[in-house]
């Protein structure tokens, strides 16, 4: 009974940091179309910001905190820069757009490993995040349920941005159709820079997050980035609620996969299933309409 | 925005793919031909001048530069000792680095070029097994000496390497016949999935097997693998009295942290690593393996003057943060076992060098290390360790005196028919 929980745990867990990981993506790739393969290393980025911010503010807990809006704003502005540089000439041509962006986290990341050396850094947890908390049936990490809260906190604050704002109307216009919206009178421009500046900011965050749990080095945005497109996919393009629905159940899946059986054949389990699913579904879970012609 | 240009570039990008993809298929076979024709070619070393010539393969770019770039400086360091010492017979050494990329094709490429072009007299380095695996034809075929610096799994022995860090016998089981003393009675494995901890774990279930100890469980996480919640959860039920750890890189980090969240401490079941050095410790961060226990045959805290000499020169030479570990050392004694032998054979040539290395001794900073003429392994000491305070390691137990390699475990009753 408390290994089920337990496990329960590990798999919500699990599909938090996959959501926290695939949210951004889910924008930029779900809502605009680009292949964004340097997805991964604007998460690396966050982590490093978190490095920096303990190197400043010694006290593990404030660093921390300040690391979430820091790391969004460093992913945010790395997004923007990469959108504006080279993203901006690509649209409707994905093959390119994966070559290049490919090429840009392989830049990104030999330019992390002159930065700040080849060997990972270490971030500091603070008190507060180390040890685990009693929930009645079972220990949770404390840096685990940071996560998963820090990621309810991150889908309900996208769901909110994009239901209730002006830019949130404008970028669900531009998704769905973006010659008509282009015709009333929106920027579509700004519109594709600020759903990229947030899209890759959430990067940021989650890389912040994944300090907590794992090595801050060059190379962790590349652990991810195939889940995270999994995540996208398997939930089907353009739908958050979608990515949410994904990631908790791939996170489940593979926890449950892994218990019975080991973590390299659960990882090839928890592929046929998608693959399988995509067969059925190849919308994925949730699919949006659109009025584009595209 | 005419159409055409957008639909034929899908098309380019996956020509240039393919392109790609053949050459890369010719550099291998390349490769293969060079090692496979192997004419036992008259060896083109030259040693009429003042200088002679060495080489230093390791890998300084790719996922290995950040280990083997430090045992690049630790030779740095053991060729200029060298020639501010007079050199080898009267030689001074002239190196000649190349970098492995951490790419076992391009290490047996790079090692063909040290051998037959810039005719070095012997070839130091490597790190992975794999690697070691795509050299060893090389230097077979070419009748030239590969000093390789790094413990590894055992089971193999080549006149043309000379093994410097520890084989099994010399690491694993030691650290075995610790518990044992200590009196654990049943283990975890944990491990990456590759040839390394699978070819370990086997070896550790033969004595568990042999020597009362229970294996509790057997996990293995896909190499970079940075989730194991599953695993701490599968180690913390089944409750054995300790874990040992055969985790390569990152992964180390996302283990040891999950372990302490978990609630799981050294002092209650403790976890043996032996692939986390002195490096690695600030990487993973010295809160989540402080007091948790490593298995070497030297840590920078060795109190002789030999190793006090030797983290003097290194701390001079790269910085004062700099911090030494067990492959460094091994690589750093490699360069000085090599120049002792050259000095008995009076001769650089591979053949009268295998003639005299056994029974060579060097007095090394892990302390006095002998030749074995018959496995061209090296009688080492083995340590157990603990991560301290300091972030360094401290020795815990010690072997007492060297121990003779044994790299196919034929002296031991419990690892018959894992050899066969």
């Amino acid at each position: 009974m408390q290994a089920l929980f337990s496990q329960l745990v590990a798999g919500l867990s699990l599909g938090s940091i996959l959501l926290l990981a695939a949210l951004g993506l889910a924008l930029t790739f779900g809502q605009m179309g680009v292949i964004n393969m340097a997805h991964g290393e604007f998460m690396m980025a966050g982590a490093y910001t978190a490095f920096v911010a303990q190197g400043l503010i010694s006290d593990a807990g404030t660093s921390l905190l300040l690391a979430i809006p820091l790391g969004f704003l460093v992913g945010g502005v790395m997004g923007v820069v990469l959108e504006a540089t080279l993203i901006r000439r690509m649209y409707h041509r994905p093959l390119d757009t994966l070559l290049v962006t490919w090429g840009v986290s392989l830049i990104l990341q030999q330019a992390a490993r002159d930065i700040f050396g080849a060997p990972n850094v270490d971030v500091r947890a603070p008190s507060w995040l180390s040890g685990s908390v009693n929930i009645g049936v079972t220990h949770v990490p404390a840096a685990r349920l940071f996560i998963l809260v820090l990621a309810v906190t991150a889908v309900v604050g996208l769901s909110l941005l994009l239901k209730m704002t002006a830019l949130g109307r404008r970028i669900r216009g531009v998704v769905q159709n973006r010659d008509l919206a282009e015709t009333v009178g929106i920027s579509t421009r700004s519109t594709d820079r600020l759903t990229f500046f947030i899209g890759s900011g959430l990067a940021g965050i989650a890389g912040v997050a994944l300090t907590l749990l794992g090595s801050t080095g060059p190379t962790l945005g590349t652990s991810y980035i195939v889940d995270a497109f999994l995540v996208v996919v398997a939930g089907g393009i353009g739908q958050i609620k979608g990515a949410v629905i994904a990631a908790f159940g791939l996170g489940l899946l593979q926890a449950t996969f892994e218990y019975s059986t080991t973590a390299s054949v659960a990882k090839v389990m928890v592929f046929v299933v998608v693959i399988v699913f995509l067969q059925i579904r190849p919308q994925g879970i949730f699919s949006v309409r659109t009025r584009s012609l595209a | 925005m005419s159409i055409l240009p957008t639909r034929r570039r899908p098309v380019r990008a996956v020509a240039v793919l393919v392109v790609a993809g053949l050459t890369l298929a010719g550099c291998g076979s390349r490769v293969g031909d060079s090692g496979a024709s192997g004419s036992p070619a008259t060896s083109c070393v030259d040693t009429s001048g003042s200088t002679v010539k060495v080489g230093f393969l390791n890998s300084l770019s790719g996922t290995m530069a950040i280990s083997e770039k430090t045992v690049h400086d630790s030779l740095a360091l053991a060729a200029e000792q060298i020639n501010a010492g007079g050199g080898v017979l009267g030689k001074k050494l002239q190196v000649v680095s190349e970098d492995g990329a951490s790419e076992p094709t391009i290490f047996a490429e790079k090692a063909t070029k040290l051998i037959s072009s810039d005719c070095v007299a012997a070839v130091f380095g490597g790190w992975t097994s794999s690697s070691r695996k795509a050299m060893l034809p090389v230097f077979e075929g070419a009748d030239s000496l590969l000093f390789y610096p790094v413990q590894y799994e055992g089971l193999e022995a080549s006149p043309n390497i000379f093994y410097t860090g520890a084989t099994t016998n010399q690491q694993i089981v030691p650290a075995l016949d610790y518990l044992k003393q200590k009196g654990v009675k049943s283990l975890f494995l944990v491990g990456s999935d590759y040839v390394f901890p699978r070819t370990a774990n086997k070896e550790i279930k033969a004595y568990a097997n042999a020597n009362g100890i229970e294996v509790k469980g057997e996990e293995y996480a896909p190499l970079g693998y940075t989730d194991f919640a599953t695993i701490v959860n599968k180690v913390k039920s089944a409750g054995a009295a300790a874990v040992f750890n055969t985790l390569n890189g990152d992964s180390n980090v996302a283990f040891f942290k999950e372990y302490r969240n978990a609630g799981l401490a050294p002092t209650t079941m403790p976890v043996v690593s032996v692939s986390i050095a002195e490096e690695e410790i600030n990487g993973i961060g010295l809160d989540n393996v402080m007091g948790q226990l490593t298995a070497w045959n030297y840590y920078q805290t060795i109190d002789s003057p030999k190793n006090t000499a030797f983290v003097q020169a290194f701390k001079a030479k790269y910085g004062q943060n700099r911090v030494t570990s067990d492959p460094m050392e091994a690589a750093y004694t490699s360069l000085f076992l090599w120049k002792a032998i050259v000095e008995k054979a009076k001769s650089f040539k591979a053949d009268d060098i295998r003639k005299a290395a056994g029974g060579v001794s060097y007095d090394a900073p892990e302390g006095t290390v002998t030749v074995n003429g018959e496995n061209h392994h090296i009688a080492k000491t083995a340590l157990i360790g603990k991560v301290g305070p300091d972030s360094l390691i401290h020795t815990e137990w010690s072997s007492g005196a060297p121990i003779e390699p044994d790299p196919f475990l034929k002296n031991y009753n419990w690892a018959k028919g894992l050899t066969g």
